[in-house]
Order: structure tokens, then sequence, then C-alpha cells
């Protein structure tokens, strides 16, 4: 290994990022390198310095009452949220805030906001889901195409046992299994693939699927399915067709009670 | 409508607990990546603005990377909109002008040469600020927020590789900055354990 290929592992080893084998790799070199064990050492140094908390900042008592007052439970009227709002404040932040009228206004509009799970909002995060999972390095946890290595990795991930179901012979390829985030919930994302579209198979318990027929739609060009079915709720995305995406639908519900008796 | 505002209640309660407890995190990186304490308390107070209109959306699972992504965004759309007029940026600066500075080697300083405990916070905290956005905010992040690469890479919005090498390049800029600022220090002061006294 030489110096110039090790300086960022040097860091990567003082930050605690480095897995053991290579954290063994940089010690081995520095232990034969008078230079890079300098750099170590002065560098860790630093690190010692800076992460001791000395350069953490706490914000002002004013600051944080003002915080606090935005995000205190808000009375069952709108109006009374107006006095939490120090009328004085200089106004904010230019196209946002006009001051303490618009500031006012904003809180009305959150008091206003309803908190809903409902479909609209489910099905717009498992599209950018599905979008960020095509992000390189995102698409799956463990990828496989044995079901049977598959559905025991979610186990303790999620708190159901989605049904992991081959659909090879259909030409829908297993590719593997996600964790995924949907309304801050963990979800159990299941990736397929037929020619180069990829499907992302969404399966939780409450993910506003409320109908056992399948409801379909299409946002931001994604084709999107989702049902539920044995207390499961559903949704599939992906840029394939919709008549593909159909015959899959159909393929995995019918497929669901098998699996479930299966497990 | 009752049942609307005991769930917006609720909804408060989950975002005070989630969020609040992050307070001073978001504000000392806006400290750091603001300047001045009126627009770091400002960009602190919007953030927490933005974060919980945004609430309903947040999928977790870690809320303080979360929090200083929207913070980062907050600043960052600050210096936009000051730039438009015409107020000197740092943020928008270019980071290839800073890549193009030499990355700080210096084989030969012996870790007893490396006094740093000897600067004080405050110098620290000015030799931070002088760093170039990019390289600061990585660096804070990681020191003083104590994030993973994986989260300041999620809240940069660049790849880890690029957290990485930026992280390098920061303590090495901030290392050569740090023994400057001690020269001239030691210089007027008594000569230190490495010097032969004369």
């Amino acid at each position: 290994m030489k110096c110039d290929e090790l300086e960022v592992l040097l860091h990567a080893l003082i930050d605690g990022e480095l897995d053991a084998g290579h954290a063994h790799d940089v010690e081995m070199h520095v232990a034969g390198c008078s230079a890079c064990a300098a750099q170590l050492a002065s560098y860790r140094a630093m690190h010692g310095v800076m992460g001791g908390g000395a350069l953490k900042e706490t914000a002002p008592a004013h600051l944080r009452s003002r915080i606090e007052a935005l995000v205190a439970a808000p009375a069952p009227r709108v109006v009374s949220m107006r006095g939490f709002f120090k009328p004085t404040r200089r106004s904010f932040f230019g196209g946002f805030a006009l001051g303490s009228a618009l500031s006012a206004a904003v809180a009305a509009s959150l008091v206003l906001t309803v908190i809903r799970r409902d479909e609209q909002a489910v099905a717009d995060e498992v599209v950018s889901a599905h979008i960020r999972s095509l992000q390189p390095g995102h698409l799956m946890d463990v990828a496989t195409s044995d079901q049977h290595t598959v559905k025991p990795w979610f186990n303790g991930r999620v708190d159901v046992a989605p049904p992991v179901i081959d659909l090879t012979a259909e030409s829908f390829t297993l590719l593997g299994g996600r964790l995924d985030y949907i309304d801050g919930e963990p979800v159990a994302a299941i990736v397929y693939q037929r020619r180069k579209h990829m499907i992302n198979l969404f399966v939780a318990q409450h993910l506003g699927a409320r109908h056992a027929r399948t409801v379909a739609e299409s946002i931001q060009g994604y084709n999107v399915r989702h049902w539920s079915q044995d207390g499961l709720d559903f949704w599939v995305v992906s840029d394939l067709a919709g008549d593909e995406l159909d015959e899959f639908v159909q393929k995995i519900a019918s497929a669901v009670p098998r699996s479930s008796s299966a497990s | 409508m009752a049942n609307d505002a005991v769930a917006e209640q609720e909804r408060m309660r989950r975002f005070r607990d989630a969020a609040l407890p992050y307070l001073d995190e978001v504000y000392t990186l806006a400290r750091y990546l603001m300047r001045t304490t009126d627009d770091a308390e400002d960009a602190a107070q919007e953030c927490f603005l933005r974060a919980l209109r945004h609430f309903d959306s947040y999928r977790g699972p870690a809320m303080k990377p979360w929090l200083l992504a929207i913070l980062r965004n907050v600043c960052n759309a600050e210096f936009a909109r000051r730039s438009r007029g015409d107020v000197p940026t740092d943020c928008a600066q270019d980071e290839s002008v800073a890549e193009e500075m030499p990355m700080w080697r210096e084989p030969q300083a012996s870790p007893e040469k490396v006094i740093l405990q000897q600067q004080d916070s405050a110098t620290i905290r000015r030799l931070v600020a002088e760093l170039p956005a990019p390289f600061r905010e990585a660096i804070v992040l990681r020191e003083i927020n104590d994030l993973s690469y994986k989260d300041i890479a999620e809240v940069a919005g660049v790849p880890v590789g690029t957290v990485m090498s930026r992280l390098a390049r920061a303590r090495a800029m901030l290392r050569s900055a740090w023994n400057a600022s001690e020269n001239t220090t030691v210089r007027s002061g008594p000569a230190t354990a490495s010097g032969t006294a004369p």
C-alpha cells in the first residue's frame, strides 16, 4: 500500500469507518512507515481536540423558547397561535417569511394540517422510494434470487413476514429485498425485474391500501398498483407497462395465500 | 374537527420529541455555516419550521441528519438569495477553486510537535470558519455534529467517496492553518520542547 493511497484511509481509520480488515492493513502500514505514523498521530490529535464537544454550540435560550413555542401543542382554535410569535422578530429569510404576520399564517396552516396517512400520501412516498431505490447501490440490501433467503432476511427488520414469491417461471425475476421507510415506518421492499424494468413490491401492515380490489394509478410516469390482502397492504411501483404490471399483481395476489400458509 | 385537533396535537408532540433534542446540533451547524449569530438563529428557526411542515413525509430513521440536511438547504437557499443581490457569499464558492489547493503533507511533523491542545476553542473556531464551504461543512458534520460518513454524504448530497476526500482535505488545510497559527503564537512566547533553546 502506497502512502498516497493511504491518506484517505488514515482519516477513515480515525473516524472509525474502516472494517477490521482495512483497519488492520492501514495499521500494518503505519507501523512500518514513520511518515504516515506522524500524519496519523497529528490528525488523531486534531480529531481528539475537535471532537471533545468543546466546539459544540448551545442554542441561546431565546431561540430555544421561540422554537419551542412554534412546535407547542396548538390550541384548538387557530387564533390563539398568534400569541406564540414575537411581533418584533425581524423579517426572516426572504421569500419565505415576511415577518410575524406570515409566520402566524404559516402556523395557522400548520394547525389545520391534518395527520393523514391516506392513499395519496403513501402513493407519493412509494414512488419516491422506488425512484430512490434505482440510485446506484440502493436497490437491494439482500441480493439473491432465492426466496428462501429473502424471506428470513426480513425477520426482525419489519414486523410482518412479507410473502416472498418466486415468479422466475413467469419471467419476473426475483432480485432481492430491501428495508425501506414509508412515512417513517419500516417497510419490506421486494425487488423484481422484467427485462430492464425494475419492480418494487412494498409490503407492510398499514400502508394506506384499504381496498381488497387492486387500485391502479400512474404517478410521475410510474405505474402504481395497490391492494390489501390477508391483513397486509401491498404497493407495486414500476415503469413496466400497465398490462404487464397487472399481470405481476395478479401473480403475486394469487400466490400470497399459499405463501402465508407456508410460513 | 375535534379529532383533527387531537391528531394535530399528537403530531406536534411527536415532532417535539423527535426533533427538539437536536436543537443544539442544528444551531451549531448553523453557526459554522452562517457566520453571524443572528443569521444562525434565523436559519435554525427556519429549519424547524420546514421540518415541521415536512414531518409527515419524514421516513427516518435518523432525525439528526434529516434536520441537518434541512438546515443546510436553508442556508444554501439564503446564500443563493443573497448572491442574487450583491452580497458576497462563500457557500456558492466553487469547489474547484479549493480543489486546486495543494494537499498539505508534512511528513516531517513529529507527534511531539503537534501541540494542538494549546489552541483554544476560539482559535479553532476561527480556523474552521476560514475553511472553504464544502470542507468546512464536512469537517463540522464529522467532528462537531459527530455524523458518520454515510450520514454526511446524505446531508451534503454527495457520494461517500467525496465526503472522504473532502474530510482529508479539510483536515489537511486545517492542520496547516493550525500549525501556522501556532508558530505565530509560539514565536512571541517561550520556546517549545522541540527546539534547542540558545
